[in-house]
């Protein structure tokens, strides 16, 4: 038989057909993610008659009816409010939080000082952005001038007194750097501390076990507003003048060892969950207890407890506005007190406030969100469930 | 035993109260350089931050002058937001020389918590106002059977509010919450049918109200607000001093001597003025108080006399306008009168 008897001879393979219209492109998409059932219809349009419904007054408040500019509430208020917008008018009042975003930020820090917090604000992004990039190198290096070498300098900036700095008291402090500063503090200290608690708890030697474990029921049993009042409040009635301790520090102290307490008990549930195989595997090898924990239990134990840890991170960050209690303020206090100003009071004053203070306090809390999403995934080694 | 340990820790305490208590207030302020002043956290034109950050205000205003006298600068204040309930605890265990934070004068204040009021700087009375459009046709407190009202708590306006309804054998639901702004926005949104507070609050309310329109005053007013500085009892060279400071804002006003026109009152004839701005040959009123002889120019100088302060920061001057009222001279129809430089 040769070539010839066949009248064709397909020489390549046919290209194939583009599937049906409904089976791609956007129709099938529809189909398939918003109208895929009865159900799925219903819950769709209703949705969208939600959105339909909530979405234009936002954005009408938050953009379109907001004032942007002025000097005092008279922008911000109708006819009737004693200012000069039309009747019924309603809008966000970002003129007052531009008017009022010094103090946001750094509620009374002199004005003339401030340069000190912009600087040390700028140290700390330019320290933490490489530092959680991971291919970004010197990462030692990097830690200790974040962990070490920050926190001293920041110290001598902000309190000043030396350097020929002006000396600014904590109580002149405020806004989001107390925020900042709280949070730094506290997720810097409890993480070490917790990851000892956590051992110490773990541990087979009777006096630190017990030692731990009050600590951490102990902390964990009050609430932090309390351990803050007595601190700042009842301390100083049996204290010399001379001796008492400054508000801010008993603040930092407070929240460190709270962040603690809790961070040692998501720890020890990452402890627990390893299996007893590891524990065992590193005996056989001749690793000694630190070596054990440092090369095989830590670095395991950690990982699986990431989402608990940011976890922690995020309530602690909240947690700083908690410092009302004690008359400091964070950046919600520092928003709540200026709502008294009368230069600026109007209906509209307390919501754009607070709009704007919820907003800052998200992007941090969903870009540390984010972030642990991104560690889990890059130290994923296929043992999820 | 444990009587002894009782007695000992409680001689110990006492012992630590009355140091704290019979120290000097005027040297340790001197020594700090600065007065510590406890203020409201922020009540519009009484103490409330400004565009800059700097608190200002009416009573914000009484420490510059107390500063002003000591220092001769009114900016060597140190200021202590203050809740109303934490107010007295700073300033009874030191952490505060001054409390100007609209106080109301009370003989309990004054004896079982050991403060000393130095005088009324704000004649002021509780009020009512009401949403009219939730309850329509209600022209005075005594309908206000079964209403919802917000009220702040830990303040006399909360007392007021229960004597007040109890007397008149009325049924009340109060709303109460611990922080101004949140009484103002729960009112606002309709939670309650009546507010009540200070009626120099209730200026401020107004102006944050959606339809200021809507609510109306009720005329009732149901208790006497005479608000005052205060200081801790034991320490009666500083009480004088806080006092007499008051004193000369008002006599000041009475005088006609301003923050503008202070230098040039120095020479006048006028003996009263001569007396109080140190100008008399062997003057020695400012140094019998502990403070210097050019005193009271060093106060109005720095913030301007009783009716200067009130105009600039609640009255005509201010978005407040509230009226002088009660707090106009005695000799302009009001009750702000104060004892004699002499």
């Amino acid at each position: 038989m040769s070539a010839t008897d066949f009248v064709y001879v397909r020489k390549e393979l046919e290209q194939p057909l583009p599937p049906p219209a409904s089976q791609h492109g956007p129709v099938h998409w529809i189909r398939t993610n918003l109208f895929a059932s009865p159900l799925d219809s219903v819950l769709t349009i209703f949705g969208l008659l939600v959105i339909a419904y909530f979405l234009p007054p936002i954005l009408s408040w938050v953009f379109i009816n907001a004032q942007w500019t002025g000097s005092d509430r008279s922008v911000c208020a109708t006819v009737a409010q004693g200012g000069v917008q039309p009747d019924g008018w309603a809008g966000a009042c970002w003129a007052f939080v531009w008017a009022k975003f010094g103090q946001f930020m750094f509620n009374n820090y002199p004005l003339a000082e401030r340069w000190r917090v912009i600087l040390c604000g700028a140290m700390l992004v330019a320290l933490i952005v490489p530092f959680l990039i991971p291919r970004a190198p010197y990462k030692a290096l990097n830690a200790i001038l974040l962990f070490g070498v920050l926190p001293i300098v920041g110290y001598f900036l902000f309190i000043g007194g030396t350097f020929g700095l002006r000396y600014v008291p904590t109580r002149e402090w405020g806004g989001f750097m107390v925020t900042i500063i709280l949070s730094y503090v506290g997720i810097v200290v409890s993480l070490p501390m917790g990851v000892l608690l956590a051992l110490g708890r773990k541990s087979e030697l009777p006096v630190i076990k017990m030692l731990s474990v009050i600590f951490i029921e102990m902390v964990r049993g009050v609430p932090l507003i309390t351990v803050l009042f007595m601190a700042t409040k009842m301390l100083p009635l049996f204290m010399p003048n001379s001796m008492k301790p400054d508000d801010f520090l008993c603040v930092l102290i407070g929240v460190s060892i709270f962040a603690s307490a809790y961070m040692a008990e998501v720890i020890r549930g990452g402890l627990q969950a390893m299996p007893k195989g590891q524990y065992e595997g590193a005996d056989s090898l001749g690793l000694n207890y630190w070596q054990k924990m440092r090369l095989i239990i830590l670095p395991q134990a950690l990982k699986l407890v990431i989402p608990g840890i940011v976890n922690t991170f995020i309530g602690l960050f909240k947690d700083t506005s908690l410092v009302y209690i004690v008359n400091m303020f964070d950046l919600l206090g520092a928003v709540r007190r200026n709502f008294s100003d009368p230069t600026w009071i109007s209906p509209q004053t307390p919501m754009t406030g607070l709009v704007f203070a919820g907003f800052v306090f998200w992007i941090f809390c969903f870009g540390m969100s984010r972030y642990s999403i991104y560690m889990e995934n890059r130290l994923d080694r296929g043992h999820k469930r | 035993m444990k009587h002894i340990a009782t007695g000992i820790i409680s001689a110990a305490i006492l012992s630590i109260a009355a140091t704290a208590a019979s120290a000097a207030t005027l040297d340790d302020v001197k020594a700090r350089g600065t007065l510590k002043c406890g203020v409201n956290t922020g009540l519009a034109g009484f103490a409330a931050p400004n565009d800059k950050g700097e608190y200002s205000g009416f009573d914000v205003d009484y420490c510059r002058a107390v500063a002003a006298a000591i220092f001769n600068d009114p900016n060597k204040v140190e200021y202590t937001p203050t809740s109303a309930k934490d107010r007295f605890e700073l300033l009874a265990n030191g952490s505060i020389d001054l409390l100007a934070r609209n106080s109301t004068w009370t003989l309990s204040r004054d004896s079982s918590l050991k403060f000393n009021f130095t005088g009324i700087n704000y004649y002021d009375g509780q009020g009512f106002m009401i949403n009219a459009k939730k309850i329509p046709g209600v022209n005075s407190a005594l309908q206000l059977s079964g209403a919802a009202v917000c009220v702040q708590t830990g303040t006399t306006t909360e007392l007021n509010l229960a004597d007040y309804f109890k007397a008149n054998n009325l049924q009340y639901n109060p709303v109460v919450f611990e922080k101004l702004e949140e009484v103002n926005a729960a009112y606002d949104s309709g939670r309650c049918d009546v507010y009540t507070t200070d009626q120099s609050g209730l200026y401020a309310i107004r102006l944050s109200l959606t339809a200021p329109d809507d609510h109306v005053v009720l005329p009732e007013i149901i208790s006497k607000e005479p608000l005052g500085p205060l200081v801790r009892q034991g320490d009666d060279q500083w009480f004088d001093i806080v006092k007499w400071v008051g004193f000369a804002l008002v006599d000041a006003e009475e005088l006609g001597i301003t923050q503008a026109n202070v230098e040039e009152m120095k020479g006048s004839a006028n003996p009263e003025i001569k007396r109080m701005l140190g100008g008399e040959a062997n003057s020695k009123f400012g140094t019998d108080l502990g403070l210097s002889e050019d005193w009271v120019v060093n106060i109005v100088k720095g913030v301007g006399n009783y009716g200067e302060i009130f105009e600039r920061n609640i009255g005509a001057g201010s978005p407040l306008k509230i009226a002088r009222g009660l707090n106009a001279l005695w000799t302009k129809g009001g009750i702000q009168y104060a004892p004699p430089i002499r």
